[in-house]
């Protein structure tokens, strides 16, 4: 019996963690979504941007940290020169022509990615191990990656510090402002360009953080930018527009998906195959007849 | 009446065309004098809000733009600063429909308003409460979420936001919308109030003419995009077709609605 539980608990953690590794991808989105009311279509592409500009400089011989250091810089470049060429254009245009725009920033950095870095699968080692952790298995007696524990602590380091950002510092209120009313915050002197620079160049952040942590994992490769679509379900689940709903709905997602892979699965007798890769959107679409806004979404404010 | 100074804002024959075709601005000219409350009125369409927006540079962003003409802010040209410069000079704009952060806070949405000012917390601090003694009700909701409180204080919100920027001049555009008649007049004596204690001269658009020439020192009757008559609020308010076009009263008794506007009289204005 208490190897069930063992067994159980297992399970349990590991999606808990791999559902982190989905809110890392979903952070991006939100802050996007928060300040500018935009799904930005590119956020994959930009994790995947950020994996071969992390590994490419690696491969031309610079040491991890200055790399790392290099990489975050050429996010920031990327952001800034986003809101030069796509953003700044747009202003005011309606969200739908933002969102299209999106969709040709996401086609050019693939392709710019792969034009310059290679189209081959890299391998990218953190100098950290995918393997069951040793002082967890002694104390616990459950098996739990050392890998996914790390990444828990980059995204509780992330979350926690841009949830002080935005509702702690002046910038942050001004991104708050922005993300309600874009007319509004211009008419009280807000400038849109530097706080839509401010926001990409944080969605880089994140996305080289999830570039790094999936790319480790994955292998550097086109198919990086996909784990974008195992975002939406999070975002869905959690919010739009909250980076506590995207940590949240993270963990719901990755979980629920483990256990009903491992649990469902072995019910049916093996009927139901890959439950894992459906799962989370069916939870998603049930969601959205549910609470449309999400868990920690935005209520829609109607005064009648 | 407060006394007036020089002049502090003056718009020179200026043109306004949206999206490279429409000619909503023909040659409309007006002067603000410093410390003075100027209404802009006339109907729906008329360019009151183009006008402000001019003003205050939030035209590009709509894809309008000042073809012709100039506009000065104390004597130096002001058309092609953007908007975050001139909040920094001291020209704010409130919008029409009030247009607060819905999901912040009263007082965040206040605090936005400080968003240019490099001058530090505890002075942001004090205004804050010089706003909170203008407008008491937002200080009791200060917490509670902007898009949830009543037309009224979404209007005190806008106003006092725009105050926390310092400014000498507010273009105000259309305060009394959506609100009851109780409400407006509270809301303009708040802005006549302020105009005479805290030296802040209005830019007004408004359509309720009534209230508008009873606080303001000066008016401008827009139509068309033209400026068809102007003068001092007192003689505005005495003007034979002011009071027929505007505030409903006319010398031959009632009129129907069927009956065109008296051309003939306003041709006078045009020539």
């Amino acid at each position: 019996m208490t190897s069930d539980l063992n067994f159980f608990f297992e399970v349990l953690f590991g999606g808990l963690l791999s559902g982190i590794m989905y809110s890392l991808v979903a952070l991006g989105f939100v802050l996007i979504y928060k300040a500018s009311g935009v799904f930005n279509f590119a956020q994959g592409s930009m994790v995947l941007f950020a994996a071969l500009t992390f590994v490419g400089i690696l491969e031309m011989g610079v040491p991890f940290w200055p790399a790392l250091l290099l990489c975050l810089l050429v996010m920031m470049l990327l952001a800034v020169g986003i809101e030069r060429i796509v953003l700044r254009p747009l202003v005011n245009q309606p969200p739908i022509a933002l969102f299209m725009a999106t969709i040709g920033l996401s086609y050019l950095l693939e392709g710019l990615g792969q034009g310059i870095w290679g189209t081959q699968v890299r391998a990218l080692d953190l100098g950290i191990e995918d393997l069951p952790n040793e002082m967890i298995q002694e104390a616990l007696g459950i098996q739990v990656s050392t890998f996914d524990l790390f990444s828990a602590g980059c995204a509780a380091v992330l979350v926690g510090g841009l949830a002080l950002f935005f509702n702690k510092t002046r910038v942050g209120l001004a991104l708050r402002a922005v993300a309600d009313d874009h007319q509004a915050a211009l008419a009280v002197g807000i400038p849109l360009q530097h706080v839509w620079a401010i926001v990409w160049a944080a969605a880089g952040l994140v996305a080289l953080v999830a570039g790094l942590l999936w790319g480790s994992r994955l292998g550097v490769q086109f198919s990086l930018s996909l784990v974008a679509l195992k975002a939406l379900p999070v975002l869905i689940l959690g919010g739009f527009t909250s980076v506590a709903g995207a940590i949240v709905g993270g963990l719901i997602i990755g979980a629920s998906e483990k256990l009903a892979e491992v649990y469902i699965s072995t019910f049916t007798g093996g009927a139901v195959a890959a439950i894992e890769n459906w799962f989370p959107y069916m939870l998603a679409l049930l969601f959205l007849l549910v609470r449309p806004q999400g868990l920690f979404g935005e209520k829609i404010i109607e005064r009648v | 009446m407060a006394e007036q100074g020089k002049d502090l804002l003056v718009i020179n024959n200026i043109e306004v065309i949206y999206d490279h075709v429409i000619l909503v601005l023909k040659g409309v000219s007006l002067t603000v004098h410093d410390g003075a409350i100027v209404a802009l009125l006339g109907a729906n369409g008329a360019g009151k809000t183009t006008t402000l927006k001019a003003v205050s540079n939030l035209l590009r962003a709509e894809r309008g733009e000042v073809t012709k003409g100039s506009i000065l802010y104390k004597d130096k040209r002001i058309d092609s600063l953007t908007p975050n410069d001139l909040v920094k000079l001291g020209v704010v704009q409130v919008m029409e429909g009030r247009h607060c952060f819905e999901h912040l806070t009263v007082e965040e949405n206040l605090l936005t308003g400080a968003h240019t000012r490099r001058d530090g917390r505890a002075e942001v601090m004090k205004d804050l409460e010089m706003v909170y003694r203008y407008f008491p009700r937002l200080k009791e909701r200060r917490k509670s979420q902007a898009g949830y409180t009543s037309g009224g204080e979404q209007q005190m919100t806008a106003i006092g936001r725009a105050l926390m920027a310092r400014p000498n001049m507010i273009l105000l555009d259309e305060p009394s919308m959506g609100l009851a008649p109780q409400l407006v007049e509270e809301i303009f004596e708040i802005v006549s109030e302020l105009n005479k204690k805290e030296k802040v001269s209005f830019l007004l658009a408004e359509q309720n003419t009534m209230v508008a020439l009873k606080y303001a020192d000066y008016g401008y009757i827009l139509e068309n995009g033209r400026v068809v008559l102007d003068g001092e609020a007192k003689s505005l308010r005495e003007n034979e077709d002011v009071k027929e076009f505007y505030l409903g009263l006319s010398t031959a008794g009632r009129k129907s609605f069927r009956d065109t506007k008296h051309y003939r009289r306003r041709k006078r204005w045009l020539a």
